[in-house]
């Protein structure tokens, strides 16, 4: 069947089997292979992209349903050989050791920075009727935050450092340049 | 996967009309459930139709009430400021459950009618009569660390793994619902998921062909409310116990208490009686403890599941502990 989306600001018009998932669409027609297939179903967090404006699961999500929609992957990060703020905090936290969840962790990342500067609340925020403050999220609300994107290597310390230091930075505009993320409540 | 036709729908009645037409019609939302399953085999509809173009997206806030839209996310219903302010044990139970990702997807009906994570019924080599109909029930001597200890049959012992299901329950929200000839009907939450009995397939009182078009809550007496998970891990995985208190004080005498569990029972489950022992009494951990003895007088364990009955019982006391020391 026929479905247009958008990736990373270029419109495509696919025609593919209703079972195509978006993460498989994007690997294996669009050839974008930053998104990453770990575990497939739901579980890992390795396949994380970025729909109008909210961190999602391509894995489970048919690219059938995605018509008319926005889809940015890590592909879509970068401006030329300029970093997005995130890649290049995990660059230099060293927020890794194989990369493979990576794709996931960066594009996951923009998004968590995003929520905790719409001030929405976590499951480790002590009172959900606050307004969570960048300033003095815990490192305990970050792994909460991430807690969607596994790391096989468990490069878990290094993670929340980086996404503490764009959280620090207090630049929301920067963190959202290529992604527009979109808090909806 | 197996093959199937995908349609998309702009119309509610037209989309339960395209379900009550066929058997094989299923409705696709956030997909975090129906295509995870289809994935296994374990769900293998011939069509799918989209109900995320329905236009059933929009908490509405009035004076007395908020009605939830059925393809509302997760996310947006516990990032709502409304929803913060007046049903805190929505938001927290919500957000306790799942990972952002999966709650940015997963919708509010689509929760209501998530299936359970019983790893016999999505294993399809395995005897579920959940999944299959007589086929029996490889949980009851198999590995049950997970399952449920309220609401059993000798059929299954499935438990349900909603958290924002159990806040529900005690909020007396109601399902609101409409068929393809434009009837619409509200289902009390209480009524709405079934227990086994012997017909475990049969999970919740929809018919086939009938819609869920948004949830109505009113508003608590009290703004002393409060969910409580209890896990193996600190993040990311379904309660071994739960337990959604509301608690209406007057001074130090409790004036009312609700207390709906989760993680032990085949339904989200409402503990009545352990409800009405606590009006009129001092809001001490004595109470609460009777209370919970009340709650989990009728549990039955198998081999590896009667730690939940301990568990459960200092969940509900801490949960509503939890809920007396909030400052409101």
């Amino acid at each position: 069947m026929k479905t247009n989306i958008r990736v990373n600001n270029t419109i495509h018009q696919l025609s593919v089997d209703p079972r195509v998932t978006l993460l498989d669409a994007l690997r294996d027609v669009l050839g974008l292979t930053g998104t990453k297939k770990g575990c497939d179903q739901g579980a890992c967090g390795a396949c994380t992209v970025i729909i109008d404006g909210q961190r999602i699961l391509s894995c489970l999500t048919l690219v059938a349903a995605c018509e008319g929609q926005h889809v940015v992957t890590i592909e879509g990060l970068a401006k030329g050989d300029e970093l997005h703020p995130m890649q290049a905090a995990f660059l230099h936290w060293d927020g890794f050791q194989c990369g493979y969840c990576t794709p996931g962790q960066i594009l996951s990342a923009v998004c968590a920075v995003q929520e905790v500067h719409a001030g929405v609340p976590s499951h480790v925020t002590r009172d959900v009727r606050q307004t969570v403050n960048s300033e003095t999220l815990s490192d305990e609300e970050i792994r909460e935050r991430m807690s969607g994107n596994l790391c096989r290597c468990a490069a878990y310390p290094n993670i929340v450092a980086a996404v503490r230091q764009v959280l620090s930075s207090g630049d929301s505009s920067t963190v959202a340049r290529s992604a527009k993320v979109e808090v909806r409540s | 996967m197996k093959e199937f036709t995908f349609e998309r729908s702009s119309r509610a009645t037209d989309a339960a009309g395209a379900v009550a037409a066929r058997p094989g019609v299923m409705l696709l939302a956030g997909g975090t459930t129906l295509v995870d399953l289809m994935k296994i085999d374990v769900l293998t509809p011939d069509t799918l139709v989209d109900v995320r173009p329905l236009g059933l997206s929009s908490i509405d806030v009035s004076d007395d009430a908020i009605a939830v839209g059925a393809t509302v996310t997760n996310s947006q219903l516990a990032w709502h400021p409304v929803v913060r302010d007046r049903f805190p044990v929505l938001s927290e139970a919500i957000l306790s459950g799942a990972t952002t990702q999966i709650r940015n997807m997963a919708t509010v009906a689509g929760n209501i009618l998530q299936r359970t994570r019983c790893p016999y019924f999505r294993d399809v080599h395995a005897s579920c009569n959940r999944r299959q109909p007589g086929s029996g029930c490889d949980a009851l001597e198999g590995f049950n660390r997970g399952h449920a200890v309220l609401g059993v049959s000798d059929h299954c012992i499935a438990t349900h793994p909603s958290d924002m299901c159990v806040a529900m329950i005690v909020l007396d929200a109601n399902v609101h619902t409409v068929r393809p000839n434009g009837a619409t009907r509200s289902i009390p939450f209480g009524k709405f998921h079934r227990t086994p009995g012997n017909t475990p397939h049969v999970e919740v009182t929809l018919e086939h062909g009938e819609l869920i078009t948004h949830i109505a809550i009113p508003n608590l007496p009290t703004r002393r409310s409060h969910y409580l998970k209890v896990r193996d891990r600190a993040s990311y995985e379904f309660a071994l116990a739960s337990a959604a208190v509301v608690l209406d004080l007057d001074g130090d005498t409790i004036r009312a208490a609700r207390l709906g569990l989760g993680g032990i029972a085949t339904k989200p489950w409402r503990a009545i009686e352990a409800e009405r022992s606590l009006a009129g009494r001092k809001a001490s951990d004595d109470a609460f403890r009777d209370a919970a003895e009340i709650a989990l007088a009728g549990a039955v364990a198998r081999e590896h599941n009667g730690f939940k009955i301990e568990l459960a019982k200092r969940t509900i006391v801490r949960a509503f502990a939890n809920a007396r020391e909030a400052k409101v």
